[in-house]
C-alpha cells in the first residue's frame, strides 16, 4: 500500500511542477539565482543517487561488481557511446564480473 | 556578421518538417527503449507490475522514476522516496517555462502537453529555428517517447518477472548507469563538478547513519552551499551583477 502512496505523491508532485511551467508567467521563475538553482539541483541528486546505487548495500557501503560496471559506463560515456550503450555496458561487465566470482 | 543571419523566425529558412521529424524520432526511439531498463529495475526492487506500469504512465520523468524504485527498494519511508523523486523533477518546471514561450500553446491544450514536458523533448524543441518546427518537435518526440517508453517499461517488468534474479544479470547495475548517463552532460564547469563531488561525499557519507532516502534529500543540499559559496567568493570582486545579466 505504502508503494501506491509513494506512487500517488511521485505522479501528482511531478506532473504539478511540469505544467507549472507551462502555466505561470514568463520571468516568474527567471530570477538569476533560481534558474542556476534549478540547473544545480539534478545535478546534486544524480550524483548522490549514482554513487549510493553504485555503493550502497542497505545501510553499508561495499565494493562489489556493480562498481566494475558503472565504471564500465563511464569509460562508455568518456568515449561518447549512445545511452543504451552506456546501460548495456553496465550491465554487461557487471553480469560478467559476478559472473566470474566478483 | 554571422549572428545576425541565425535570427529569422519567420520560417522562410526554417528546416525542412522531415527532418524535424527525423531528429525528434531519433531522441524519441534511443530514449524510448531505455524504459526497458526502467522496467527491469523496478520489478527487480520489488514493486509489482502495475505499480511499474503505473509509474512510467504517470510520473513519465524518468530520473525520478529510478530514484523512486531505488528509495523504496532501499527500505526508504514513502514520503521521503517520494520527496527525492519530486526534486528531481523539478528541472521540468523549467523547461516547462522555456517551452511555453516557444510553443505559444492555448491554456486549454497545456494540460495536455505538460506531461510531455522533460529533457528530450525540451532538448528536441529547443533544437529547431521556428515555431512549426518548435511544435512539431515537441509532439513527434513526446508521443514516440511516451509510447515506446510505457510498452518498454511492460515489456522489461515480465521480462524481469521471467528471468526472477535480475541481479545475477547485473540488471541492477542500470540505475546507477543512467543516473551516471543523465549526469555526464551537466558537469561542464567548476561549479557543477564541486557540486557533484560535494553531492557524492554527502550521499556516501551519510548513508550508514541516516534513515533510508534521507541522505539524498541532504546531498540536495549540495547545491544551495556551491552556489552560496561561489556567490561569497564572487562578490568579493564585484562580478556577480555582471555574471548574472549574462544569462
Amino acid at each position: 500500500m505504502s508503494v501506491w502512496v509513494a506512487i500517488g505523491v511521485t505522479a501528482v508532485g511531478c506532473y504539478a511542477v511540469k505544467l507549472l511551467g507551462l502555466l505561470v508567467p514568463a520571468g516568474a521563475l527567471e530570477r538569476p539565482l533560481v534558474r542556476r538553482l534549478a540547473a544545480l539541483l539534478p545535478v546534486a541528486l544524480l550524483a548522490a543517487l549514482t554513487a549510493q546505487q553504485t555503493f550502497a548495500d542497505g545501510q553499508a557501503l561495499v565494493l562489489d561488481a556493480r562498481a566494475a560496471g558503472v565504471g564500465a559506463a563511464a569509460v562508455a560515456l568518456v568515449l561518447r557511446a549512445p545511452f543504451l550503450l552506456v546501460v548495456a555496458a553496465a550491465v554487461v561487465v557487471t553480469a560478467g564480473v559476478r559472473a566470474l566470482g566478483g | 556578421m554571422t549572428e545576425q543571419t541565425v535570427v529569422p523566425d519567420t520560417g522562410a529558412e526554417g528546416k525542412p518538417d522531415a527532418a524535424v521529424v527525423r531528429d525528434a524520432l531519433g531522441v524519441g526511439i534511443a530514449v524510448g527503449l531505455s524504459g526497458f531498463a526502467f522496467g527491469v529495475t523496478s520489478a527487480g526492487s520489488g514493486l509489482t507490475l502495475a505499480q511499474t506500469c503505473a509509474l512510467s504512465l504517470l510520473v513519465f520523468t524518468g530520473a525520478s522514476q529510478f530514484a523512486l524504485v531505488g528509495a523504496l527498494a532501499a527500505g526508504g519511508n514513502p514520503l521521503t522516496a517520494a520527496a527525492g523523486a519530486f526534486f528531481l523533477g523539478v528541472r521540468n518546471a523549467f523547461y516547462g517555462l522555456r517551452l511555453s514561450q516557444l510553443l505559444a500553446l492555448p491554456r486549454a491544450v497545456r494540460p495536455f502537453a505538460a506531461q510531455w514536458v522533460i529533457d528530450e523533448t525540451t532538448a528536441v524543441a529547443l533544437a529547431q529555428p521556428t515555431r512549426r518546427g518548435v511544435r512539431i518537435g515537441f509532439t513527434v518526440t513526446g508521443l514516440t517517447l511516451y509510447v515506446l517508453w510505457n510498452l518498454t517499461t511492460l515489456l522489461g517488468a515480465l521480462g524481469a518477472e521471467a528471468i526472477g534474479d535480475t541481479a545475477a544479470w547485473g540488471l541492477d547495475a542500470a540505475g546507477p548507469a543512467v543516473f551516471l548517463a543523465l549526469l555526464a552532460p551537466m558537469l561542464r564547469t567548476v561549479t557543477e563538478r564541486a557540486t557533484a563531488a560535494l553531492a557524492v561525499l554527502l550521499g556516501l557519507g551519510l548513508l550508514p547513519v541516516l534513515p533510508a532516502g534521507v541522505p539524498v534529500l541532504v546531498a540536495a543540499l549540495a547545491a544551495p552551499a556551491v552556489l552560496w559559496a561561489r556567490g561569497r567568493r564572487e562578490s568579493g570582486d564585484g562580478r556577480t551583477t555582471a555574471r548574472e545579466e549574462e544569462r
